[in-house]
C-alpha cells in the first residue's frame, strides 16, 4: 500500500437507506431523534419527509476506506460537515447514497482521502476527509 | 448572541465507565452493513492481533454525542436543544474501540460562536479507557438555526 499514489481513486461503493435502515441504525447507536423516522414531526420542523441520521452516512460513507484500507487500526482521523439531510421516502426504495474516494495527498505515510457522498444527485457530506497510515 | 461564552474552555467531570460490549459492536457493524468479519467474528478479530470483535470508526459516537448533549443542553449555556442539529464531526484516532474496552468521556467546551444568525458549539470528547490510555477524541459542532432571527 505504500505505493499508493495522488488521484487514486478507491472502489466506490453505493448503499441502499431505506426506513429499515434508519430504524436498526437508531437501535444500534441509540440516537432515537424523531425526525428519524417520525414524518409528521419532520414536516412539522419543515423537512420533505424522514431524514437519515447524519453520523448513518458518515458511518457508511467510511467504509469505502475501510474496505480498501483493510486495517481497523490504519486511521488517523475522520471528519466531515452535515451539508444537505439524505431525504428517505416510505415507498419500498428509500434513497441511493453513492460514495467514491480519491487520494488527495500522500505524506510519509499518510494518505489523505477525499470522500464524496451523493444522494439523488446532491453531495450530502462536506469536506468528507480521512487521514489513513499506508506505510 | 444567545450563548453564554463563558462557558468555552470549560471541562466537565468524566462519564461513568462504559464497557463495550460484543453484542453491541455486532449490532452496530450490522446496522451498517459492515462487510469486514473483524467487526463480527472475535476469531477473525483474534487472528488479526485484536483481543475481541472491533467497533467500527463511527462507534464511538455512542459514547461521545450522549455526553456531548448532557452538557449542551445545560440551562445557564442558553442553547437552544430543540433547534439544535449535527453540524459537523471529526474524529481523531488512537487505536480501534475494541468489545470489552472500558471507556470514559470527558467533555470540555472547546468553541463557542455566532455565524450567520445561527449560534454553534464545539465540544471536544476526550475518550480513554478506565485505565487512562487514550482511544480517540471526537469533535461534535452543533448549531442551533436561526436563533438570532427569532430574537429580532
Amino acid at each position: 500500500m505504500s505505493s499508493v499514489a495522488v488521484g487514486f481513486e478507491l472502489p466506490s461503493k453505493e448503499f441502499q437507506i431505506t426506513r429499515e435502515t434508519l430504524v436498526r441504525y437508531a437501535g444500534a447507536s441509540g440516537d432515537f431523534n424523531v425526525i428519524h423516522w417520525n414524518e409528521r414531526i419532520a414536516h412539522d420542523v419543515g423537512l420533505p419527509d424522514v431524514i437519515a441520521h447524519g453520523m448513518l452516512t458518515m458511518g457508511l460513507a467510511v467504509q469505502v476506506v475501510t474496505d480498501w484500507i483493510d486495517d481497523p487500526s490504519a486511521l488517523v482521523d475522520y471528519g466531515c460537515r452535515f451539508t444537505r439531510p439524505v431525504v428517505v421516502p416510505d415507498d419500498g426504495v428509500g434513497a441511493s447514497l453513492l460514495v467514491t474516494g480519491t487520494v488527495t495527498t500522500v505524506d510519509d505515510d499518510i494518505a489523505t482521502i477525499a470522500l464524496k457522498a451523493v444522494c439523488a444527485e446532491t453531495t450530502v457530506l462536506g469536506k468528507a476527509t480521512v487521514r489513513v497510515r499506508v506505510g | 448572541m444567545a450563548l453564554n461564552t463563558d462557558f468555552v474552555g470549560r471541562s466537565y467531570p468524566p462519564s461513568v465507565p462504559y464497557l463495550v460490549g460484543r453484542e453491541k459492536v455486532r449490532e452496530f457493524a450490522r446496522a451498517l452493513g459492515v462487510t469486514d468479519p473483524v467487526t463480527t467474528d472475535t476469531e477473525a478479530a483474534r487472528a488479526r492481533g485484536y483481543a475481541d470483535v472491533v467497533a467500527p470508526p463511527t462507534y464511538v459516537i455512542r459514547l461521545s454525542l450522549a455526553a456531548v448533549e448532557k452538557v449542551a443542553t445545560d440551562p445557564e449555556l442558553g442553547l437552544d436543544y430543540t433547534r439544535v442539529v449535527h453540524g459537523d464531526q471529526r474524529f481523531e484516532y488512537t487505536r480501534p474501540i475494541v468489545a470489552g474496552d472500558e471507556l470514559v468521556c470527558q467533555v470540555t467546551i472547546d468553541g463557542i460562536r455566532s455565524v450567520a444568525g445561527n449560534d454553534m458549539i464545539t465540544a471536544r470528547a476526550d475518550i480513554t479507557t478506565t485505565a487512562g490510555e487514550h482511544v480517540v477524541t471526537s469533535y461534535s459542532v452543533l448549531v442551533a438555526r436561526g436563533t438570532d432571527e427569532e430574537s429580532s
